[in-house]
């Protein structure tokens, strides 16, 4: 956005101006440059964002009242298949790969990601599939005339994908979108496992590298062995609905058990992929507004390490109620009970953080103290979850999508926020507005809390997920009503944070290099920082190099190691 | 200790990174590893799960011939590389279409076990759950062979044109690791198929 060359257009001159509009959009379409590729991400997870927030507001505003016919059972069914997806794979996977993108090079000093083209390539390649994902509102009739958006559920269980009870086209659009999505996510992946292996700065060795960037490692190492799985069963999907193989067709011999545990060989350790880049923002949020440098070290790189590896074994707790045996169940629930503990130890860490510290409460700094708690309750309902008997009274209600809302929402999407907040000065050079900031985060936790605290509780009343609409007498009315009005005010809060995005572009207060008086790299350059981000390769002694610079009596290179 | 931290020091020669070409290689090695994995074990799970046949030892013979040329283009390919890296540039381009040859052998003897298979046993990917898996994983794995000949035949043409020099030796070697990857994959899907599934 700054790297246009300023040039004086006079008034009258429309076509010079045309032609300069044609000049930034021909510069974004074709740009290898890891800032615009980390705002188009941005940008395209925001539009998703709206685009899922309504869908859940359509689910709500059918769930707010008893025997409701706001829409069809049919159309319910694509709903909550198309909010499942587009969140999960079109807003958050596509957000922190943007702030990914946007602060890994940033934050270890370097000029671009390893491999620029294959940066665009991936963007534009899961950009593709989540258009060709809602194209099937379109498209998803086919020859049959049968069937539209897809309407399996977002972990789309066999043999409901089968040809016969899925005609049409609508599953292998969601296939083929979540397969391109895949592509883009392992080569984004990629390249920033190599950015951060290969291209950190003088003396920035793995022990001095800001916690984001370690935790983007630890992430991206889980996409590998996560999303590549994914990728594998769609193929075997494809093929089934395709070619006529029988990998997920019982009639002959197949099973659909294999497609649950590959489906959650990636769904759970897609969670912590996730989550982990919300951890790495409360790693750099936290500290600047504590005044204080981050609490155990070693100790977050470690526990983070240590969830990327529970979390690949954790995968069977989402299949308890399918019957594993005594064995099986033994071992996910323990190995689901065992992750808590990295995942504590960062709770404590973050609590250490603001013991004592100076604590600012500005409007991110409000989002993460909301984060840990909000992140320490969806916790524990998980570990409830995580034992058997618990988990086969409560599977598939709804205590359980208010479980994974709160971690979605009450925890990543709180720390997202928190990192608009932070890091919007960085990348447009002007600060939001703090007033209505404040306006969205309280508006924004009323309606959280109103949503998904008391959605657990028709969940343990018996009222399954997915239900089109439920009879009056059930008693699950009032609490409905009040999950959906929640509904109502986040999304008013959301629409404050999408204008607010738009009008501190134009008229927010200037930012300059460094609002916050932080200490990582990416607050040494301008803001927004220019194509080549560093004028001169910075070197490093410590995990604050700004600090030091701040401070060069008492730098922390006295005092690590 | 008191330097400024953005200001550049000329202590750079001692700050050495991994290349990230062979970085990023790893990387996709990984993520395909775990792709074929998943394909591994669905073979795995479904062996003997079939309901009609053919089966597995009724209509498949180990690929002695194939899995020697394949393993051995892994040697071929290694050769290319050191050669390159000593500047021999020519003694690389026969390394390198040695290589592009035994990649073509082994592709052939499956096309070959494939025509066989399909016209003669009636074994296809909709026949049973063997079909399936067999054809699929050994697929997904020949289909690695094609691209990994695409990318050697690639190399051969710009050597032979005098393209490639030594110091284009570590991308050559980035290729190479690709190719190991996939003779290791087959090692392992000789393994699971051939041997113990049969």
């Amino acid at each position: 956005m700054a790297t246009q060359t300023p040039i004086a257009i006079s008034k009258g001159d429309t076509a010079l101006s045309r032609r300069l509009f044609f000049d930034a959009v021909q510069d974004w379409l074709t740009t290898v440059d890891h800032k615009k590729i980390g705002i188009m991400y941005i940008v395209y997870a925001l539009l998703f964002l709206v685009v899922g927030g309504f869908e859940a507001l359509l689910i709500r505003i059918q769930l707010a009242i008893p025997n409701n016919t706001f829409v069809s059972p049919q159309a319910f069914n694509r709903l909550f298949t198309m909010h499942g997806t587009t969140m999960v794979f079109f807003v958050g996977m596509p957000i922190l790969f943007g702030f990914g993108n946007y602060l890994i090079p940033l934050m270890i000093g370097a000029r671009d990601m390893a491999f620029p083209r294959l940066n665009s390539f991936s963007f534009w390649i899961s950009a593709f599939g989540g258009v060709l994902l809602y194209f099937s509102y379109l498209g998803g009739d086919g020859l049959y005339g049968a069937g539209s958006a897809p309407d399996v559920g977002w972990f789309a269980y066999a043999p409901l994908t089968a040809r016969i009870f899925s005609p049409g086209h609508s599953t292998d659009y969601w296939t083929l979108a979540l397969l391109l999505s895949g592509v883009g996510s392992i080569g984004t992946a990629l390249n920033i496992v190599a950015t951060i292996i290969c291209m950190r700065c003088p003396g920035m060795r793995l022990n001095r590298m800001p916690l984001l960037p370690w935790l983007y490692l630890v992430t991206s190492v889980m996409v590998f062995v996560a999303v590549s799985p994914l990728t594998a069963a769609q193929i075997m999907l494809m093929l089934d609905r395709y070619v006529g193989s029988h990998f997920f067709d019982t009639q002959a011999g197949g099973s659909a058990v294999l497609w649950m545990h590959f489906f959650w060989i990636f769904g759970h350790p897609e969670v912590y992929i996730l989550v982990l880049p919300a951890f790495a923002f409360a790693n750099e949020i936290i500290p600047v507004f504590s005044r204080k440098a981050i609490f155990g070290y070693p100790a977050m790189v470690a526990a983070s390490v240590g969830i990327g590896f529970i979390s690949l074994s954790v995968w069977a707790h989402h299949m308890f109620t399918v019957g594993l045996g005594p064995y099986g169940n033994t071992f996910f629930a323990f190995a689901t009970m065992i992750i808590a503990v990295p995942t504590g130890i960062k709770i404590f860490n973050w609590l250490a953080t603001l013991w004592g510290g100076k604590i600012q409460f500005t409007v991110p700094m409000m989002f993460a103290v909301a984060f840990l708690f909000q992140f320490l309750i969806a916790g524990l309902t998980g570990i409830m979850l995580s034992i058997v008997p618990f988990d086969w009274q409560l599977g598939n209600s709804y205590f359980v999508v208010a479980h994974f809302h709160y971690v979605l929402v009450g925890a990543i999407l709180y720390m997202i926020f928190s990192a608009f907040y932070f890091w919007y000065p960085k990348m447009t050079g002007r600060m939001l507005n703090v007033a209505l900031g404040k306006w969205h985060f309280w508006l924004f936790l009323i309606g959280f809390h109103l949503t998904f605290d008391f959605m657990h509780i028709p969940g343990i009343l018996g009222m399954p997920r997915r239900i089109y609409t439920y009879e009056a007498d059930r008693g699950w009315g009032t609490l409905n009503m009040i999950v959906s009005i929640g509904a109502i005010f986040q999304a008013v809060a959301t629409l404050i944070f999408v204008y607010n995005l738009v009008s501190s572009y134009f008229k927010g207060e200037v930012a300059g290099a460094d609002p916050w008086d932080a200490w990582t790299l990416e607050w040494s350059t301008t803001s927004p920082p220019p194509g080549y981000n560093f004028a001169i390769t910075p070197t490093v002694e410590s995990r604050r190099p700004l600090w030091d610079l701040k401070h060069p009596e008492d730098p922390d290179s006295n005092y690590e190691e | 200790m008191n330097e400024s931290v953005v200001i550049h020091q000329p202590t750079t020669g001692e700050w050495k990174l991994p290349s990230r070409g062979v970085v990023g290689m790893a990387c996709l090695i990984v993520a395909e590893a775990a792709i074929f994995i998943i394909f591994v074990v669905a073979y795995v799970f479904y062996i003997g799960k079939s309901i009609a046949g053919p089966k597995p030892h009724d209509v498949l013979e180990l690929p002695i011939v194939s899995t020697i040329c394949l393993l051995s283009s892994s040697i071929t390919v290694h050769f290319a590389v050191s050669a390159l890296h000593h500047g021999k540039r020519s003694l690389c381009s026969i390394w390198l279409a040695l290589t592009v040859l035994l990649g073509g052998i082994f592709l052939a003897g499956t096309a070959q076990e494939w025509y066989q298979l399909i016209y003669h046993d009636g074994l296809t990917i909709q026949t049973n759950l063997f079909g399936t898996t067999f054809y699929s994983l050994v697929g997904l794995h020949a289909s690695h062979v094609i691209v990994g000949l695409l990318m050697l035949s690639l190399a051969l043409l710009f050597s032979l044109r005098g393209q490639m020099t030594v110091k284009h030796t570590e991308r050559l070697e980035v290729l190479s690791l690709y190719w190991h990857f996939v003779d290791a994959v087959w090692v392992v899907v000789f393994l699971v198929v051939y041997v113990f599934g049969r």
